[in-house]
């Protein structure tokens, strides 16, 4: 061997860089960084979690009795003797007894009820039986009857709204201890509630008219709904769209591909920028100088509402939309250009449609942060009473008063009755159903305009 | 600063020539990109810029189909005429210069759309096809001319995106010139591509030169010695030597030239 670097076995000499196997001082600082790295991040989301679990599980335990009421169902006889006088069955005569006439024949049909299963109760008068049903319960049976004036003088089965106090008791809102100091509702009639549940006169049902009814009174809790104004959402909804698409898409266009960079657009961009951080309720104080009380709008419309939220909703449709143009590779509109394509031929043709999806999902995100606003909207005045007033038609739909969901909930949270307390956090799930479908469907769209490379 | 030498404005004889480029300069900001290039590109011929990175030749041919244009801060001064008409004149629409003045960019740069589309986007915009027949004649014309219609005829509505590199240049310059343009500028067309690729896509360079004036942007001066007729060596904005490929590769002029092409510099 006339290898000078052989070294006999035996005496191999030190690596330099140490044995692979055994991990030096750096490596182990390294690895330990990286791991206390990961546990930070695992720690972090499983706080994120454990927050939205907290989160959904109080909504849900909260707000689900509010799609559940209770109902009494019992059979009302309409005592032609207090209806109709004359006999003649003349409509307008019947439409001259009001709620207060059919009053007594429902605490009749669930007295009658309770004499009938021979139930003990020391309540003796039928007019005690008031506690139990919902103050709209003779509207609804008024109605019915003004509908079809045949049915006087027969017994019919009506399925009418207990009142809120018996629909509390049911859930374990109401308790013994509570009705003490209550006076429109007695132990009695708590002892009663039960028996008549027992005897499934009272139930609790799904309760449709939450979703699709109107608002209610203060003292009826029972009958109030978020119908009307999930349609006052919806009419705003309506206007940012066909506003702010629009113009949020032509703006973001002019600033990305056509305007110089100069001065001028990196001021514009800055306060487009600055805007989109501005709190919403400094553009509700704005709509109402500006679209009230300049520009003589309606109050509390939809349309004003739109218009506010749409001043809100602008600079994030801009900002994503730019974003989104900005992610086109120039080489796109390299090869237009090159094939001879105008400005705009390169942008319509090519730049819009693979931005598409960008821009979907950033209106759909706008307009779902305009659905759940509610400050601006306290400022216009769309936090009101808004009972039994849906919009006949486009136009009244737009320009009616009305409320918004955001409102409504914040509405009914302000109320004192703790039967409006269930409905707020009712309230909430639907608002949530309504955005999660909206995130949905901007999924939808994104995966659909999605063109592969 | 460097001057072009006075035997060089003799060899260019106006008459024959496609492109004529006057003491042209572009500025990017504050940076001279360009500076004082004459030039005349010919009919029917390859003309190959090369020089080392940086050294202008692409920006010079992006002012020949003023793609320029499209850059705030770059200013493009002197002359450039195409066909005697100076192309950067206020009544030109920069949108009719280009679909006389074809271009292949560096990267593949298909739309995302069907090989179908991509090839009858220009034609459609242009309105060269007055049907439907008319328009697949131009489609298959082009991209047999681009030698890719035997790899792509059974799948035209396949997406462009879909095919391989190579595939995808072709298609790229069949798309140029579906447009029927008088001028072909490639800017480093090969650059992404493997040999097989190369090989055919210089080919192709080869077969235009019948019908088009062709300006090729190359790295490779190999690629500059086997497709082009006239080259032109750029170097740090100013363009050093002009002429005959083989003389500039035989018999350099300038020194710069020289220790480029023998790999000194650059």
């Amino acid at each position: 061997m006339t290898d000078t670097s052989f070294t006999p076995p035996g005496r191999v000499p030190a690596p330099r860089h140490g044995s692979l196997i055994t991990l030096d001082a750096r490596t182990k600082k390294r690895n330990a960084a990286e791991k206390r790295f990961r546990m930070y991040g695992i720690a972090a989301i499983a706080t994120g979690l454990i927050f939205l679990t907290v989160l959904l599980s109080a909504i849900i335990a909260n707000g689900k009795g509010a799609f559940q009421q209770t109902f009494i169902t019992t059979q009302v006889f309409f005592d032609p003797a207090k209806l109709d006088k004359n006999g003649d069955r003349n409509i307008d005569d019947i439409k001259k007894v009001s709620t207060f006439g059919y009053t007594p024949l429902l605490h009749n049909a669930i007295f009658a009820e309770v004499t009938d299963r021979g139930i003990e109760t020391p309540l003796t008068k039928a007019s005690e039986m008031k506690a139990l049903i919902s103050a709209s319960a003779a509207a609804q049976v008024r109605d019915a009857v003004i509908a079809n004036p045949d049915l006087i003088g027969e017994t019919v089965e009506f399925r009418i709204l207990a009142s809120s106090r018996v629909d509390g008791y049911l859930k374990g809102r109401v308790s013994r201890e509570s009705v003490i100091r209550d006076k429109s509702i007695d132990a009695e009639h708590l002892d009663l509630t039960d028996a008549l549940a027992d005897a499934g006169v009272i139930e609790k049902r799904f309760n449709l008219s939450f979703i699709t009814g109107a608002d209610a009174s203060e003292s009826r809790a029972e009958q109030a709904g978020m119908g009307v104004s999930i349609l006052g959402s919806l009419f705003m909804m309506l206007v940012v769209l066909v506003l702010s698409l629009p113009i949020g898409v032509a703006a973001s266009i002019y600033l990305e591909e056509f305007a110089k960079q100069n001065r001028w657009t990196d001021l514009i961009e800055v306060n487009i920028s600055n805007l989109a951080a501005v709190p919403s309720i400094v553009f509700g104080i704005l709509g109402l100088a500006v679209f009230i009380q300049f520009a003589h709008l309606p109050q509390s419309a939809p349309l004003v509402g739109g218009l506010v939220l749409t001043l809100m909703t602008l600079p994030t449709i801009i900002i994503s939309t730019r974003a989104s143009l900005k992610a086109v590779p120039p080489s796109i509109r390299d090869a237009a250009l090159g094939i001879g394509a105008s400005k705009m031929q390169s942008v319509v043709h090519h730049v819009l449609p693979l931005a598409a999806p960008g821009i979907l999902t950033g209106t759909i995100i706008g307009l779902a942060q305009a659905l759940g606003e509610t400050a601006p909207l306290l400022l216009i005045g769309m936090v009101g009473y808004i009972a039994s007033n849906y919009p006949d038609g486009i136009a009244s739909g737009f320009l009616d008063p009305n409320s918004a969901m955001p409102a409504q909930i914040y509405e009914w949270a302000k109320r004192a009755d703790p039967a409006y307390y269930e409905r707020a956090w009712g309230g909430i799930i639907i608002l949530l159903v309504v955005l999660l479908s909206m995130n949905l469907i901007a999924i939808i769209l994104r995966r659909r305009f999605e063109r592969r490379w | 600063m460097y001057d072009a030498p006075k035997s060089l404005e003799t060899t260019l004889d106006q008459k024959t020539a496609k492109i004529t480029a006057r003491d042209v300069q572009v500025h990017y900001g504050d940076n001279h990109a360009i500076k004082d290039v004459n030039v005349n590109i010919e009919a029917n011929t390859v003309t190959a810029f090369i020089g080392p990175s940086g050294c202008g030749k692409s920006t010079f041919l992006r002012c020949i189909n003023r793609m320029n244009d499209t850059i705030d801060i770059c200013r493009v001064q002197g002359e450039i005429l195409l066909d005697g008409e100076d192309i950067n004149d206020k009544r030109v629409d920069p949108v009719q210069l280009r679909a006389k003045v074809g271009m292949v960019f560096q990267k593949p740069n298909p739309f995302p759309k069907s090989i179908y589309d991509n090839i009858a986007y220009g034609p459609r915009i242009h309105g060269l096809a007055k049907n439907k027949a008319d328009l697949d004649a131009i489609v298959e014309k082009s991209l047999r001319r681009g030698a890719i219609w035997e790899e792509v005829k059974d799948r035209l509505h396949a997406s462009g995106t879909g095919l391989s590199g190579g595939q995808q240049q072709r298609l790229c310059i069949a798309r140029a010139i579906a447009t029927e343009p008088e001028v072909l500028l490639m800017d480093e067309p090969c650059s992404a591509l493997d040999p097989i690729a190369t090989a055919q896509v210089e080919e192709l360079i080869d077969e235009l030169r019948q019908q088009y004036s062709v300006v090729i942007v190359t790295h490779s001066m190999q690629q500059a010695a086997r497709v082009s007729q006239r080259t032109a060596f750029f170097h740090l904005g100013n363009l050093v030597e002009f002429g005959d490929t083989v003389k500039i590769f035989t018999n350099p002029e300038d020194s710069r030239t020289e220790s480029y092409i023998t790999g000194r510099i650059g």
